[in-house]
């Protein structure tokens, strides 16, 4: 299985390749990319000085061009999309029907990766970006068990890669406008869920209140650590009382799921978290390597390493377990 | 502007269902009526028994009648409903995810809120697949819509205006699990709350609403102040999504403001007193948050903004 990496930044590529990573994955500097925050991603020469830095250590480098382009703006996602061939993409991780029309008429060879936020679930949707774009690999939601996983894996006509740690998306990728119902910013328009620059915390009776635009997100009591305010893992509450009704403040960590995702099938292993730091990255990405080759010499994936960090300092297996739904 | 009725989103009771639709197909001044369970596909077999009879009913009373298929496919028994809906049926069947697509095998069909359409290439490259109908995704802003509609003069392009917005789909069933339930084990308590169950904030501020596998706001859209723009921006139907209200005394409300029998300023007071306690909104389209209602929306301003509007008509003819 090979692991693909993030990379926020040219160090943060750096650090991956240098960790292990089989594959990064980063896009521009703009709206094209779904991790659309200040401070992060790649310029056209950035992209192309870590590609060759990239290329010279044997790591691939994908390039997420994974929003949904604006209307009346197409240049700007074919430019992108442009851009990154001419760099040197080993493949673009393209979600919108019509940059994905695009890339593949005008670069017919350049390699097509289906983007999670394109909500492919089945076998059948896959089979659409396949017989239509061509697509050669389908990263699938969050949404779905290692049984699913392995049924989709035996019957498309791609390869498959899934998330195995960092935030988790408990809503279906690419279907979710929470975040542009309570700030105006969401992830398929603008690169962005529950942005840092509508968030907001205050004192409030002894309470830390963590607000996400007009709307309390969370509560927190003098001792509790405040977690960052992601709308669908806020506090809220119904006529059956208060809590966390959609998912607790928990990352994805599917590290003991590694043996069950390979006999699945599964081509490629993802980790999230393009806006985390080097260090970060370093010890990720090392601690999945050294678990991967762990796996191939017969030993069984260890728990709990990569506890510490977490957002939440909790994780789940999210969707690969059954019992999450 | 033809108006379309929406599916019901919500689990009503199978008789409640059948006896709604009967009464949208006699009274409702809608041209296109989206039937069919599209959220959770347990559901669907409490309605099958009465799809024939609405569907008739709908079809003889000269509506235009539309399959919705399902938001989220995962299951086999899901995937062949899905096939099978796009295959065997002579209505138009509205894609609501892409699954259905390959079934479909080109034939003319409409595509549901529930397909990211956020650009004319997208909407081109659906059209040429035969897509006749569209609506767009309801967090699309009216230069976005404007754009897409021009594009493509001869789909009919569709906006979310009445309802509560469906905002996301889950594997995760959250009224089964507020109600300690699992997924395959929900006893349906999504049966309990027929418009949605109220999710406030810790200060007691209504905010969402939870309907099983769906969240949607807990505020209603309203584009009635919008509609003369919409209009204007070549959207050819709005969407009112079925509520615990009076569905078809909203239809009319739209009808006649859209024929010029009723103000907007006296639609919307009868759309408050139709579908009272639930605030409006309308931010979407104006490119602000969607739980934000503005002030746009007042009878100069519509005046003003008509004006314009003939202006880079008149403008763009020269």
């Amino acid at each position: 299985m090979e692991l693909i990496c993030p990379a926020g930044t040219p160090a943060g590529l750096k650090a991956a390749v240098e960790a292990g990573a089989d594959a990064v994955y980063c896009g521009f500097r703009d709206e094209t990319n779904a991790r659309n925050f200040p401070g992060l991603n790649f310029s056209p020469e950035e992209l192309q000085t870590g590609i060759a830095y990239a290329h010279g250590h044997g790591v691939k480098v994908l390039v997420a061009i994974n929003t949904f382009a604006r209307a009346g703006t197409l240049d700007l996602w074919k430019r992108a999309v442009d851009t990154a061939v001419e760099a040197g993409a080993d493949a673009l991780i393209i979600a919108d029907v019509g940059v994905l029309d695009y890339a593949a008429r005008r670069h017919p060879d350049q390699r097509l990766h289906v983007s999670v936020q394109a909500a492919a679930a089945n076998p059948d949707a896959i089979e659409f970006y396949v017989k239509a774009f061509g697509a050669r690999r389908v990263v699938l939601p969050r949404v779905l068990s290692v049984a699913e996983i392995a049924a989709i894996a035996r019957e498309v006509r791609c390869e498959t890669e899934v998330f195995v740690f960092g935030g988790l998306c408990v809503m279906e990728e690419g279907r979710c406008s929470l975040s542009s119902y309570a700030t105006g910013q969401s992830p398929n328009m603008n690169g962005v869920c529950s942005p840092a620059s509508h968030v907001h915390y205050r004192e409030q009776d002894g309470q830390l209140v963590s607000r996400l635009g007009a709307f309390t997100i969370n509560k927190f009591a003098a001792e509790e650590p405040a977690g960052y305010p992601t709308l669908c893992k806020g506090r809220f509450q119904t006529e059956h009382g208060a809590g966390y009704l959609f998912e607790d403040p928990v990352s994805l960590d599917a590290t003991t799921m590694l043996p069950e995702l390979q006999k699945a099938g599964v081509t490629a292993l993802k980790i999230e978290g393009r806006q985390r730091g080097r260090a970060y990255i370093e010890r990720v990405v090392r601690n999945f390597r050294q678990t991967l080759a762990g796996l191939e010499d017969g030993h069984s994936a260890p728990a709990g390493d990569l506890v510490a960090l977490t957002e939440g300092q909790s994780t789940t297996a999210g969707a690969y377990r059954k019992t999450w739904r | 502007m033809q108006l379309t009725l929406g599916p019901v989103l919500y689990n009503w009771q199978p008789e409640q269902w059948r006896d709604f639709y009967f009464r949208i197909a006699e009274e409702a001044p809608v041209d296109v009526v989206v039937v069919g369970e599209v959220v959770c596909s347990k559901r669907s077999p409490f309605f099958e028994a009465h799809m024939p009879a609405v569907i008739e009913r709908l079809a003889a009373c000269g509506k235009q009648v539309v399959l919705g298929s399902l938001i989220l496919v995962s299951l086999p028994r899901e995937r062949r409903q899905t096939a099978e809906l796009a295959a065997n049926t002579d209505f138009m069947v509205e894609v609501n995810d892409l699954t259905c697509l390959g079934a479909l095998m080109d034939r003319p069909h409409a595509i549901g809120p529930f397909v990211n359409i956020y650009n004319e290439a997208t909407a081109t490259y659906f059209a040429s697949r035969g897509a006749q109908r569209i609506c767009l995704p309801p967090e699309l802003p009216m230069d976005s819509i404007q754009t897409i509609a021009a594009a493509l003069p001869d789909v009919t392009m569709e906006v979310f205006a009445f309802g509560r917005v469906p905002l996301a789909i889950s594997a995760r069933c959250y009224h089964a699990r507020l109600h300690k339930l699992s997924k395959d084990n929900c006893q349906f308590v999504c049966e309990r709350d027929p418009d949605g169950l109220p999710v406030a904030t810790l200060d007691g501020e209504p905010f969402l609403a939870m309907n099983g596998v769906q969240t949607l706001s807990h505020a209603c859209v309203n584009l009635l102040g919008d509609a003369v723009d919409l209009a204007i921006a070549g959207v050819g139907a709005l969407r009112l999504s079925p509520q615990q209200c009076d569905m078809v005394a909203v239809a009319k409300v739209f009808r006649d403001l859209l024929d010029g029998r009723r103000t907007q300023e006296n639609g919307m007071q009868e759309l408050t007193r139709i579908y009272p306690d639930v605030p409006f909104v309308n931010g979407f389209i104006h490119g602000q948050p969607g739980a934000v209602l503005t002030t746009k929306g007042t009878e100069e301003n519509l005046r003003q903004r008509k004006a314009q509007a003939g202006t880079m008509v008149h403008e763009a003819g020269q």
